[in-house]
């Protein structure tokens, strides 16, 4: 019999190697400061527990290794994702001294690779599934309620990233919604400003290049130093505009931080929406006018459908980028989760840093599988068309 | 009827139509030829106003087609282009439907006329209706765009290399639908083309362009035994000209009295297909026969060798 490899699964395997048997899984420290002690598996857990975990994990990287059936790799992916999930919980209640309150224990290295090396298994395997974007969807939301299920049920409360949350519970929630009107407003105002911009350098062609690379030196701007250009303008806004003050409109918070994403998601909306117009069938267009459509319908009948599935590629882009650039808002006191990640860093607390950096990161995957799934649904018979 | 009258098209310093003047009576084919860069095109999106002209004036049945707005008169034109244009994003049946929906008829009268046309085209409403224009085939998808220029019904159709990007054998076939299309509902028709021999087939007068100037306009057989000048004599091509006036009539036409050996000729078949069987098969002469296979007589070499001499 002949043993063939899944190249892949080689490296999966490597990492599973290195992050099992010689990575720690857990640190230990006997306060949210101090450096802690690396734990690995054996003794991060219960000794059943602990050859369990090592006995999935190793079977698991022995079934990606091989040439398996898809479905079989989809099982190994999920039994050790769920293994590491649950079992992460339970040694953060094993390394806990009995009433000790102010020690914490967080995942390692090794467990963040081994998560790691699954989630690049089942995303592998999901990719060769060929699902519909219908589908995707919902291994999105499974794995949603999953985490869900996970957080509700306790079983991570022996955390530190949990402990970090217990004690800012009410503080992370209005902070998350401030990151998601962050995030989300900035796109609305970028769409509504944006797709007439696009519109309006698609029909004049003298304005494309002048818009186009204006907004591409607004994009180099880094982030810091566009919000310290607007504290000066806003500032002036706030004292000689009437009501805006009242609105708040100020030189720092969330006003900067509000028009520099806002600034930074034009260029993606205006870009692609002209080459989405740019992409639709001449003869098309042609036929449109010569059938006697007005402008209007020719734009709303005929160019913006073609045009929407590249409009929407560009949207996903710029919410995707939006989430990760909201937690810079934190630094001028805009708010949302970039709050805790400073401040994690200030106190070199890292857990504190995962408390902000974690949700951002996980909020930016589902936006992203989202948009991707509805760019697909639009696109279909376009993408036929293409290929005919 | 379409009047013509001293139109001028200038982009700046290039004149692309220069003082082009022509009728086109009612329920005729008009043919514009010419080489790429003549304006033929920019002469034909001058009467739907796709083009706006620099000078003179264009009048259907009488009334200039600036007295309404461009696109209300564009929805009374039938328009079909080269790649036929069709909107990917919409069915077959919807793409037919565009200007009937445009002009806000009732959703009955718009499906009657949809199944009407793409029964006329061959194509079963049932079956094609519903889909999207990619799944057709390049024949199909030209025959749908002819379709949904002729929905609402226009007196007047413009066509613009509309058989360009088809094969040989399916072109041939465009054609006569559009001929046997054009009288069953007596739609004037104008058809820019590069093809002469396509202007030869189809047009009930030919307008030749070159350089934005109209050379000739006249019925294909003057066109053929009169050239009016040297460009217009090389554009029917010199080795070409009998054979293409022989195209011009049928073989009924040419009938002598008598009998032949072997196969008949139909009676509609052109004059030039006698001639390529005659010299196909190596026969003096053929039997015709008429669509109900009645003997009518026969084609002689002789006889059509006549004809295909220069008219006197």
């Amino acid at each position: 019999m002949i043993i063939r490899f899944d190249k892949l699964g080689v490296v999966i395997a490597a990492i599973v190697a290195y992050a099992a048997l010689a990575a720690p899984f857990a640190t230990f420290r006997a306060n949210r400061i101090v450096p802690g002690q690396a734990r690995p598996i054996l003794e991060a857990l219960p000794p059943t527990l602990g050859i369990l975990l090592l006995a999935i994990v190793i079977a698991a990287a022995i079934v990606a290794l091989l040439r398996t059936p898809l479905i079989l790799r989809l099982a190994a992916s999920v039994a050790a994702l769920i293994a590491l999930a649950v079992l992460i919980g339970v040694a953060g209640g094993f390394l806990t001294p009995a009433g000790n309150t102010f020690a914490r224990v967080a995942p390692a290295s090794g467990f963040w690779l081994l998560i790691f090396a699954f989630t690049l298994l089942l995303a592998d395997v999901l990719t060769r599934l060929n699902l519909s974007p219908w589908a995707r969807v919902g291994v999105l939301v499974l794995a949603t309620l999953a985490i869900a299920v996970l957080l509700v049920s306790g079983s991570w409360d022996s955390l530190s990233i949990l402990k970090e949350y217990a004690s800012r519970a009410d503080s992370f929630w209005a902070e998350a919604s401030k990151h998601v009107t962050l995030a989300l407003g900035s796109l609305a105002g970028a769409v509504i400003v944006g797709i007439p911009l696009g519109v309006l350098c698609h029909r004049v062609e003298k304005l494309r290049a002048g818009v186009l690379n204006v907004l591409n030196i607004i994009q180099t701007i880094p982030s810091i130093a566009l919000f310290g250009l607007l504290i000066a303008p806003l500032g002036w806004v706030a004292v000689h505009v009437p009501g805006a003050a009242a609105v708040g409109i100020r030189g720092i918070g969330t006003a900067p931080a509000f028009v520099a994403l806002f600034l930074y998601s034009l260029l993606p909306v205006v870009a692609n929406t002209v080459v989405g117009l740019a992409g639709v069938p001449r003869a098309a267009n042609d036929a449109a006018r010569g059938m006697g459509m007005t402008d209007r319908q020719r734009l709303l009948d005929v160019e913006f459908p073609l045009a929407f599935p590249v409009i929407l590629t560009g949207i996903r882009i710029v919410l995707v980028q939006n989430i990760g650039l909201a937690t810079i808002a934190a630094l001028i006191g805009g708010g949302g989760f970039g709050v805790f990640v400073f401040q994690g860093v200030g106190q070199t607390a890292m857990d504190l840093v995962l408390l902000g950096a974690l949700p951002t990161v996980a909020l930016a995957f589902a936006a992203a599988i989202i948009l991707d799934a509805v760019i697909e649904m639009t696109a279909t018979k376009r993408r036929v068309v293409e290929t005919a | 009827m379409i009047e013509i009258e001293g139109i001028t098209k200038r982009y700046d310093d290039t004149t692309v139509v220069d003082d082009v003047s022509m009728v086109i009576e009612p329920r005729t084919i008009a043919v514009i030829v010419g080489t790429s860069g003549s304006g033929k095109t920019t002469l034909l999106r001058m009467i739907n106003r796709l083009v706006e002209p620099t000078s003179g004036v264009i009048k259907l049945d009488g009334a200039d087609n600036r007295s309404v707005p461009a696109y209300q008169l564009r929805r009374s034109i039938g328009y079909a282009i080269q790649g036929h244009g069709l909107f990917p994003h919409r069915t077959v049946a919807q793409n037919i439907a565009t200007v009937p929906l445009l002009l806000g008829w009732g959703r009955d009268r718009i499906k009657a006329r949809v199944d009407e046309l793409m029964t006329l085209y061959q194509l079963d409403p049932q079956a094609y209706g519903p889909r999207y224009p990619h799944e057709l085939s390049g024949g199909q998808q030209q025959r749908v765009g002819v379709a949904r220029a002729l929905a609402a019904e226009p007196n007047v159709l413009l066509m613009d290399e509309p058989f360009g990007a088809l094969d040989p054998i399916i072109r041939t076939k465009a054609q006569e639908d559009l001929l046997a299309i054009q009288k069953r509902f007596g739609t004037t028709i104008i058809l820019v083309t590069h093809d002469m021999e396509e202007a030869v087939h189809l047009g009930d007068k030919i307008a030749v362009m070159d350089a934005g100037k109209l050379v000739q306009y006249a019925k294909p057989a003057e066109i053929l035994a009169r050239p009016a000048s040297g460009f217009v004599e090389t554009l029917v091509g010199a080795s070409e000209r009998p054979f293409r006036l022989l195209s011009l009539g049928p073989v009924r036409d040419a009938v002598e009295p008598g009998g032949a050996e072997g196969d008949a000729i139909p009676g509609g078949a052109t004059q030039r297909d006698a001639l390529a069987e005659l010299l196909w098969s190596g026969r003096p002469a053929l039997p015709v026969k008429d669509a109900d296979g009645k003997l009518l007589g026969r084609v002689t070499v002789e006889g059509l060798v006549k004809r295909a001499a220069r008219p006197q």
